[in-house]
C-alpha cells in the first residue's frame, strides 16, 4: 500500500497524482486556521530538504467545509492528519471527524516546526481514542530518545497503527554570510538522511509493538520501499520525493513489486518483518544470547 | 505527471549565464512566464526555471549560476539527460495593447519567448555589468541600462508593462504602474502546490506563488520579509 506523506501533496492541486495512490493523507489540520512560518520556508542541504512550512493549513471549520468533501470524491480513501497544542484540541478534531466519511485520523505527534503539544503522546493517543471509532495512526519523531517506548504507549492508549517517522530538526546556514537560510533558523530535516533513521525507528517499533506501520522517510526507489517493509512497516508513504517525482507512486509500486520478487517474495507484503529473522539469527539477538548465556552456565 | 527525461542538446554561454538547450520531447511549451521544475543531478529536490526560448523541437532555459542548483545545471553537457516537469503556473496575459517588457538581470530569462509571441515589443534592460548584459542580445528590440541607472528612471507611461526581475525593482515597478503584470519568484521546491514552500504574501494572505502566479498583477503582492541570502544571490 502507497500513501503520500502529510504535507507532501495536495490532492486537490494535483489529483492526477493523488488517485495513484492507495489512500490520500491531508496535510495537517489544526482547530485554528495557520498561515504557517515566514519565508523563506525551504532549503536544500548536501543530505536532503530542510523546511519550515509550520503546519499552514485553513483550521478545521473550513477544512470541514471546503476542503474534505472534494478530497472525499477523488476516490482514494482520506487519511485525514491532525495536530494542535494541547490533548484537548486533538480531542475537539476527532470529535468533528468522527460524524465524516474520513478513512483514519493520523495524530501528528511530531511536527519539528512548531512548538511541541505539552501533553504526552500516549494522553493526546487517548483524548482523541475517547472521542472517535476510525483508526487512529500516532506520527512520531524519531528524534524521541526512546520510541519503541512511546510507541508501546501509544498501543495501550488505543492507537492502531503508527506513521514513522515525521522530519528531524537541522540547521543550514547560507554559505556567503553563514546566517540560517531558513527564516525560522531551523527547519526539519526530509529525504535521504532520514532513510537509515527511519528504518531503525519502524525496526524498532515494529518489535515493540507490532502494530500497522505506515514507513517513510527518504523513500525514492521501490528498493527503499521493501528495506522499510523488511524493518516492519506495513504500508510506504511517499514525501520529499514527490516533488521531484510526482510519478512517483506508480514507479515505486512498479519497483517493489520486482523487488520484492527478486528477493523470494510473492507479494511486498509477504516481505513484511523480513530483516528481523535474519537479526534473531545474528550473534545479538534472544536466541544466540541464550545460547550464550547457556554455554556459560 | 510523470518528469519527462530530456536530452541536452547543448550549454552556451551567454555572459555569466548559461544558455541550457533541451530536446523538447512530449513537453507543451506552455505560455510565456510559466516555468519548468528542471532537477539538478544528484540533487534531492528541482529548481524553478523560466521557459527562456521555444525553438521547434526544443526549450532553452537560461540559468543564473548561484547555488548548488543552478550551478548544476549550467554544468550539464550535451547528451546528458534531465528530468523537468512542466509547463506550471500562470504566464503573462498576452492581451495587451502597448506592450512593454521591463527586466533586470536574470529577470531577463522568460523574455525572448515573451518577445517572440508579442510580436517583438520593445524592452527595457537593466543589468549589473557589461558582461551580464550580454543576455540583452537574446531579446529584439530591448535599450540596456547598467547599474547604478535603473529600468524604472527611464520608464515612460502609457504602457502595458509586463517585468520580471529582483523583488526591489518588481515592488518599484509596481508603484510606478499599478496595473504592470508582474513575475515574482520564491525558492520552490515542487512548483505544483505540494509543499507550500513557496507562500509570499499576495493580496495580504500567505499564499502559495507556484499556484496563483508567479505572474500577478501589480496592486497584488504585498511585502514579505526580505529574503534570506538573497542579496548575495543578486
Ligand atoms: C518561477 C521561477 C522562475 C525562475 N526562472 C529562473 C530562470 O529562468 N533562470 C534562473 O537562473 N533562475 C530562475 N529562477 C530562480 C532559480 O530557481 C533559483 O535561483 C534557484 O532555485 C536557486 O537554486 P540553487 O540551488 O542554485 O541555489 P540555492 O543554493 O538554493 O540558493 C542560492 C541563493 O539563492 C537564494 N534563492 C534560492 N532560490 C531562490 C529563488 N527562487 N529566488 C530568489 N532567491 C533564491 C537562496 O536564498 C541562496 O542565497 C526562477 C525562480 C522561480 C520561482
Ligand atoms: C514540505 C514538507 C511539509 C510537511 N508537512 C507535514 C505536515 O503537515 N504534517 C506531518 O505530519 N508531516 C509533515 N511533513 C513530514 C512528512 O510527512 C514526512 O514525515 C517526512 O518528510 C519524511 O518523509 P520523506 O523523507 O519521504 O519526505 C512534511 C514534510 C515536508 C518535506
Ligand atoms: S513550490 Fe511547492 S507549493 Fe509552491
Amino acid at each position: 500500500m502507497i500513501l503520500n506523506a502529510s504535507g507532501c501533496l495536495d490532492p486537490l492541486v494535483a489529483p492526477d497524482v493523488a488517485r495513484r495512490l492507495d489512500a490520500v493523507v491531508t496535510k495537517t489540520v489544526t482547530p485554528l486556521p495557520r498561515e504557517g512560518n515566514a519565508p523563506v520556508r525551504i532549503a536544500e542541504t548536501d543530505s536532503g530538504l530542510l523546511n519550515s512550512i509550520g503546519l499552514a493549513n485553513p483550521g478545521i471549520d473550513r477544512f470541514l467545509a471546503d476542503v474534505l468533501p472534494p478530497l472525499l470524491e477523488l476516490g482514494p480513501p482520506v487519511w485525514v492528519s491532525v495536530g494542535g497544542f494541547s490533548a484537548a484540541d486533538y480531542a475537539r478534531s476527532c470529535t468533528r471527524l468522527d460524524a465524516t466519511a474520513a478513512a483514519v485520523v493520523e495524530l501528528n505527534l511530531s511536527c519539528p516546526n512548531v512548538a511541541a503539544p505539552e501533553d504526552e503522546a500516549a494522553a493526546i493517543v487517548a483524548a482523541a481514542r475517547a472521542e472517535t471509532d476510525k483508526p487512529l495512526y500516532a506520527k512520531l519523531s524519531p528524534a524521541l530518545p526512546d520510541i519503541a517506548a512511546v510507541a508501546g504507549a501509544a498501543a495501550e492508549a488505543g492507537a492502531d497503527g503508527l506513521s514513522l517517522v515525521n522530519t528531524i530538526r537541522g540547521l543550514a546556514l547560507d554559505p556567503a554570510t553563514l546566517r540560517p537560510r531558513l527564516a525560522t533558523g531551523t527547519g526539519g530535516l526530509s529525504g535521504p538522511a532520514l532513510r537509515p533513521v527511519a528504518l531503525a525507528a519502524v525496526h524498532a517499533c515494529f518489535r515493540a509493538t507490532g502494530l500497522p506501520i505506515v514507513g517513510m522517510g527518504g523513500v525514492e526507489t521501490g528498493r527503499h520501499a521493501l528495506e522499510l517493509i523488511a524493518a516492519g512497516a506495513s504500508a510506504v508513504a511517499l514525501g520529499t520525493v514527490l516533488f521531484a517525482d510526482p510519478g512517483a507512486p506508480d514507479r515505486v509500486r512498479a519497483e517493489l513489486a520486482e523487488e520484492a520478487a527478486l528477493h523470494g517474495f510473492g507479494t511486498p507484503a509477504a516481505a513484511r518483518g523480513a530483516s528481523h529473522e535474519r537479526v534473531a539469527a545474528a550473534v545479538n539477538g534472544p536466541r544466540a544470547e541464550r545460547e550464550r548465556l547457556r554455554l556459560k552456565l | 505527471m510523470s518528469p519527462a527525461r530530456l536530452r541536452v542538446l547543448g550549454v552556451e554561454r551567454v555572459g555569466p549565464y548559461a544558455l541550457l538547450r533541451l530536446g523538447r520531447g512530449p513537453l507543451d511549451p506552455g505560455t510565456p512566464g510559466q516555468f519548468f521544475m528542471l532537477r539538478p543531478p544528484g540533487l534531492v529536490v528541482p529548481r524553478p526555471m523560466s521557459l527562456c526560448l521555444a525553438p521547434p523541437g526544443e526549450l532553452a532555459f537560461l540559468v543564473d549560476p548561484v547555488g548548488a542548483g543552478t550551478r548544476a545545471l549550467a554544468g550539464l553537457e550535451r547528451g546528458d539527460g534531465v528530468h523537468v516537469v512542466g509547463p506550471l503556473g500562470n504566464g503573462f496575459r498576452l492581451d495587451v495593447q502597448r506592450p512593454l517588457l521591463l527586466g533586470g538581470g536574470i529577470g531577463v530569462a522568460p523574455f525572448p519567448f515573451l518577445s517572440a509571441r508579442l510580436g517583438r515589443p520593445p524592452a527595457l534592460l537593466g543589468f549589473r555589468t557589461a558582461q551580464h548584459a550580454e543576455a540583452a542580445a537574446l531579446v529584439p528590440n530591448a535599450e540596456v541600462v547598467l547599474e547604478p541607472t535603473l529600468v524604472t528612471e527611464l520608464l515612460s507611461p502609457g504602457f502595458d508593462v509586463l517585468a520580471c526581475g529582483p523583488e526591489p525593482m518588481l515592488e518599484a515597478v509596481g508603484r510606478l504602474e499599478p496595473a504592470a503584470q508582474l513575475a515574482w519568484e520564491a525558492p520552490m521546491a515542487c512548483g505544483f502546490g505540494a509543499c507550500y514552500g513557496c507562500a509570499v504574501e499576495i493580496g495580504g494572505r500567505l499564499a502559495r506563488l507556484c499556484v496563483e502566479g508567479p505572474v500577478l498583477g501589480g496592486r497584488v503582492r504585498g511585502q514579505i520579509p526580505a529574503m534570506a541570502g538573497k542579496v548575495a544571490a543578486a
